[in-house]
């Protein structure tokens, strides 16, 4: 069986997340869904066009979902799929995030914009197995409020973690109530958050510039880079190693990543064009 | 196999085509083809560039007919084995709609069975580079596996060492010792043309004794070692490889990067005449009515700009400067941490088809001495 051959899976439901943003509730044309992990991510793609890497952003019973911006030929195609239309899957690929690394201990969640998808299933998880960890906390940016995702999830959340946002910028909504939380970038919200440093895992994915300086700000903050997570971001073009797009250095994201922790990737982050 | 070396004589060399073809092989190799030496498909020994040596220098190429009568006295050209191994081209899949469904067809299985005649000590390296990539790892390119499985190498000993050549530093030649079925050293005085003929595989055994061989002597041995050594110390080029690894890495944000790239085109030559480059896309035609999309992998290359591209803004490496730094890096150091070995096999073949002759060796040991200064 070539490594490149997708499965036939079809749309179950499409959930609009924002005005770019769908998610995709999935499953296999036939048989059983692949048994995915919070981080990692599958190849998807509508027919007659390019397979994109999308991470899994919550892991139900026989369904995958997948949140999926429209920017460019391949998502613009995935975006606009409806119920009971089919789709190409490759996967899972990929590293996962260290949940068990972080049993018994702090956890702290950092997600800018569409990096809250990767996290949601980490967050599902807190849901389910909250005594699992101490403390928790989600500190989530946003360009602006209309971009805000999983809103129906936001309630749950605060019941049971702290969940802390941010804006960029406060673009006032029509239909909203005036934005009343923090404005600026998402490392502002770190020194808020409470956490024992020593005793912490930190999960991080965004825009890379936004996961470098959050990653930097809780290192000054006293975590171990052992014990900070990014998820990075690369052109995958086959998901499985072998068609070399994807490198950053001496890692293959698809391979060795794209849940790689920070002692081993941070020097990486601060070279241009890598 | 009591005696894994034998003698072939030169005017027998037609019985290795013939045993070749008896065995269902389809060969290729060497032969000259518009003023270069390019592999094609070849049908006897005739078919080889006979007499003709090639002539390499930084981003220079000219061959020369020297009517020696010998068969193997030019080194590499423009041509890979992975033009075999892994063509540019190599359909994946078809996906076919009806309805709401979709189903997806994988391509069928290659059927060539090639043997590959005259491969060098260098290349020899490179396809295990290659296996490395697309067979060593968790998933597998079973196209190239398939191929390459089925292959049968013929080995040459090269006896000229081109001006570009830099095997000696990279310790995959010029002597190949292991990874073929059979390996040829050409000896030819005014006395006798011959094939010392070395049996490295069973699949080998079986051909060789579809010919007319006889055992080599001690000298003849010595003489094709003898080849291999006068070969070895004529080296075009060397490259310091201690400590390479970390050094490169270590310097990333050196300047010397842009001062090549104010010569390099990003033309993407080195990385098409690489025998160990590998990168690939992916292309995708769809009919009219949007019911058949054929998916088709294609050779790509790290100097394209949509090789770093991902959604919105500029490619990840956007200037040319970071795209030689990402190639060099790559072939000679991370690599090393990827895949466990060096991806460069030293055969010269990006310094002597780069048109404006930018030099791998020579542009590594310009960041070496840039590092020591500074040390």
């Amino acid at each position: 069986m070539s490594v490149y051959l997708p499965r036939p899976f079809v749309v179950d439901a499409v959930e609009r997340e924002t005005a770019d943003t769908v998610t995709l509730v999935i499953r296999p044309q036939s048989g059983l869904a692949p048994a995915m992990k919070a981080g990692q991510f599958a190849m998807l793609s509508a027919f007659g066009t390019g397979e994109v890497p999308i991470s899994v952003s919550r892991i139900a019973r026989d369904r995958l979902h997948h949140t999926i911006r429209h920017v460019g030929e391949a998502t613009r195609a995935l975006t606009a799929l409806k119920t009971g239309d089919s789709l190409g899957f490759r996967g899972p690929f990929g590293t996962a995030w260290p949940l068990a690394a972080a049993v018994g201990k702090d956890l702290l969640v950092l997600a800018g914009g569409l990096g809250l998808a990767p996290l949601r299933p980490v967050l599902d998880y807190v849901m389910n197995h909250r005594d699992r960890f101490a403390r928790v906390s989600v500190l989530y940016g946003t360009r602006e409020v209309s971009q805000v995702l999983f809103g129906r999830d936001h309630k749950a959340w605060r019941s049971l973690m702290s969940l802390r946002m941010t804006v960029d910028h406060d673009v006032r909504q029509p239909d909203c109530a005036p934005w009343s939380g923090q404005v600026g970038v998402i490392t502002k919200l770190i020194p808020k958050a409470t956490y024992d440093a020593q005793n912490t895992v930190a999960m991080v994915c965004g825009p890379e510039i936004m996961m470098r300086f959050s990653a930097r700000d809780l290192e000054a903050s006293g975590i171990e880079r052992a014990n900070i997570h990014v998820s990075l971001e690369r052109n995958m073009k086959c998901a499985v190693g072998l068609c070399g797009h994807c490198q950053l250095s001496n890692f293959l994201v698809c391979r060795d990543g794209a849940v790689l922790s920070y002692d081993r990737v941070a020097p990486l982050l601060t070279v241009r064009e890598l | 196999m009591s005696n894994r070396r034998h003698i072939l004589n030169a005017d027998a060399f037609d019985q290795l085509f013939d045993a070749l073809r008896d065995a269902g092989y389809t060969t290729v190799g060497p032969t000259l083809h518009d003023g270069a030496i390019v592999y094609d498909a070849l049908t006897c020994a005739a078919d080889l560039p006979v007499g003709w040596i090639d002539v390499q220098e930084a981003g220079r190429y000219a061959v020369q007919d020297t009517g020696s009568g010998r068969y193997f006295d030019y080194t590499v050209g423009p041509h890979t084995w992975k033009r075999f191994l892994r063509p540019p081209r190599e359909p994946l899949f078809e996906a076919i709609r009806s309805g709401a469904g979709v189903a997806f067809h994988a391509a069928a299985a290659p059927e060539e069975t090639y043997a590959l005649m005259g491969v060098r000590a260098c290349d020899l390296a490179a396809l295990g580079v290659l296996d490395a990539v697309l067979t060593g790892q968790t998933y597998v390119d079973t196209r190239y596996a398939t191929r390459r499985s089925r292959a049968f190498v013929v080995a040459v000993q090269c006896a000229r060492a081109g001006n570009t050549c830099f095997c000696v530093s990279m310790n995959t030649g010029p002597r190949a010792s292991a990874g073929f079925d059979l390996a040829l050293t050409e000896l030819k005085d005014a006395g006798r043309h011959v094939f010392v003929v070395e049996v490295g595989s069973p699949r080998g055994a079986t051909i060789a004794a579809a010919l007319g061989l006889r055992d080599s002597t001690e000298e003849d041995w010595a003489a094709a070692r003898a080849v291999s050594a006068a070969t070895a110390a004529n080296m075009g080029r060397q490259l310091d490889t201690t400590g390479l690894v970390s050094l490169l890495q270590q310097e990333a944000e050196n300047p010397l990067w842009n001062d090549i790239a104010q010569r390099c085109l990003a033309c993407a030559n080195c990385t098409m005449v690489c025998p160990t480059c590998f990168c690939t896309t992916v292309e995708i035609d769809s009919d009219l009515e949007q019911t058949r999309a054929s998916h088709t992998q294609v050779s790509d290359s790290c100097f394209h700009a949509s090789f770093t591209q991902m959604h919105g803004g500029p490619p990840v490496r956007d200037t040319t400067s970071a795209r030689y730094r990402q190639w060099l890096t790559h072939k000679l150091s991370t690599w090393h941490d990827q895949f466990g070995h060096s991806g460069c096999v030293g055969c010269g073949r990006c310094v002597t088809w780069c048109p404006v002759g930018i030099d791998l060796t020579a542009e590594a040991a310009r960041l070496r001495a840039s590092h020591e200064e500074r040390a």
